[in-house]
């Protein structure tokens, strides 16, 4: 399998430098510092379609804009916009602060996507860290929707603290399924949790991967993928069907300002989704 | 019942390893096992063993007066825990509790040492086997130090 993720040359789309106007329908926290948003567009122009490992610009008015990976289920309400985000700047604690009923600015969606489709017929590995589900999520309830094209499949997710898991409900509800493994760690715990405690490669013990046969996606903190990413390869899965989301500072999102130049990519137009073959030589240079 | 041996041989942890040089260790080992709740060890305690995990699962904890007790590390089937009998003062520096029902193999850290000096080969054998595991913590230990998912800059 060649590097799948990989859409050279798809023009953005003609508007997409005018944010759609969208407003905030419901607001979810997940976690002390984390929200989920579902936007609805005003105009009523109904959504385009998205494909998992997506992302919008969204646009804080007056404060600024962020990509942020589209996190919602696409098999679910049409129309809805779900994005997860984590507070840590101006824009982001400004698109944290929004509330029910009020408005914000969305260009896209921007980027490539999972190789969901080419990863049919093959065992799937998830493997996410932090507020990394979300874009992963996205594309984990696009297989559970189909879920007999694929072999085995399976979700590890890693976070610093019981506290500090995103979408709790739905990791409950995937646990309780049959035909999915899902093993969820913290780097440490206070209190009841019973989980596993300790780093995310370690669960691969409790869903072992067939090589050969086996697709992983992975969405994190870039020391976190590289780490899985060196372990997978340990366990024998080619880095060319490793696959790992990046994030990098971004400003027009398509492919135009240079912002989020890694070596010869743009990530904003020929990521965020790259295998590991292609990125990972790229990532090891310190000075990009 | 299965014998000591070949439990031994069974384990992850001893995979490939020459069933004289099992046999000698299973001299040093007995079956043991844990009730919920129990704990394998506590921290500051002369270490003497070091454990194999059959079933079950166990966690590593450290107390901290201002936090409470901090879950650092859990463990489960197919697992080795314990690594303090193997250097002086020989003692435990965390507490390990079971969470469950754990069945383990329990080895007599001085019996272990005692086999390691007298046959350089097997210790060698041994003190590889450790250090492996040792080496895969630290990294983890290394990762989860880093907070890669808590501070300003990660997610
Ligand atoms: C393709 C893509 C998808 C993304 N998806 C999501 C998502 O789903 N949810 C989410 O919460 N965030 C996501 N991000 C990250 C998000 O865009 C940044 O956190 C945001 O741009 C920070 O802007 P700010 O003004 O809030 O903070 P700033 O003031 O710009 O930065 C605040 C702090 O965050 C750090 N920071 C900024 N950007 C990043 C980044 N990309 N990665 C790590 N640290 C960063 C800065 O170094 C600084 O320490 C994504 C980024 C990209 C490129």
């Amino acid at each position: 399998m060649s590097d799948l993720a990989r859409r050279p040359g798809d023009a953005a789309p003609p508007d997409s430098m005018i944010p759609a106007i969208h407003r905030v329908r419901r607001k979810r926290q997940e976690t002390p510092d984390t929200w989920t948003l579902d936007l609805e567009p005003v105009d009523g122009d109904g959504q385009r379609t998205y494909a998992p490992g997506q992302f919008n610009m969204l646009y804080a008015f007056g404060v600024g804009e962020a990509p942020i990976s589209i996190s919602g289920d696409p098999t679910g309400t049409p129309g809805l916009l779900a994005h997860t985000v984590r507070a840590v700047g101006a824009v982001t604690r400004a698109l944290c602060g929004l509330r029910r009923g009020d408005l914000l600015g969305v260009r896209g969606p921007f980027g490539n996507a999972w190789p969901i489709d080419q990863a049919a017929g093959h065992d799937v590995l998830l493997v996410a860290g932090g507020v990394g589900l979300a874009p992963l999520r996205s594309a984990f309830c696009r297989i559970l929707g189909e879920r007999s094209r694929f072999g085995r499949v399976s979700l590890l997710y890693g976070a610093r603290s019981p506290r500090g898991l995103v979408f709790a409900d739905d990791l409950r509800r995937w646990r309780a399924r049959f035909d999915v493994e899902v093993e969820i760690t913290v780097d440490h715990a206070v209190g009841p949790w019973r989980g596993h405690v300790g780093v995310v490669t370690q669960l691969l013990d409790y869903a072992p991967i067939e090589p050969e046969d086996c697709v992983a996606l992975l969405c994190g903190p870039e020391v976190m993928m590289r780490y899985v990413g060196r372990e997978l390869s340990r366990r024998g899965l080619p880095a060319e069907r490793t696959y790992v989301s990046l994030e990098r500072n971004m400003r027009c999102g398509v492919g135009l300002c240079g912002h989020c130049q890694l070596g010869g990519e743009l990530i904003c137009r020929d990521g965020p989704v790259y295998s590991l073959s292609r990125i990972e030589p790229l990532l090891r240079i310190r000075e990009l | 019942m299965k014998g000591l041996e070949q439990l031994l041989a069974e384990h992850a942890f001893f995979a490939g390893m020459e069933p004289k040089d099992l046999a000698l260790i299973a001299g040093c080992g007995a079956n043991a096992r844990f009730e919920a709740g129990d704990y394998l060890f506590r921290e500051g305690e002369p270490a003497d063993q070091f454990y194999l995990l059959r079933s079950g699962r166990v966690v590593v904890e450290v107390h901290d007066p201002a936090r409470g007790t901090i879950t650092v590390l859990s463990a489960g089937e197919g697992e080795v825990l314990g690594f303090s009998w193997l250097m002086p003062p020989y003692r435990w520096v965390f507490d390990a509790r079971a969470l469950e029902l754990t069945r383990a193999l329990v080895f007599d850290g001085a019996c272990l040492r005692d086999k390691c000096e007298a046959d350089a080969r097997l210790g060698y054998d041994l003190l590889k086997r450790v250090t492996s595991v040792m080496m895969q913590r630290l990294e983890a230990a290394s990762v989860q130090l880093l907070d890669v998912y808590g501070g300003a800059a990660a997610r």
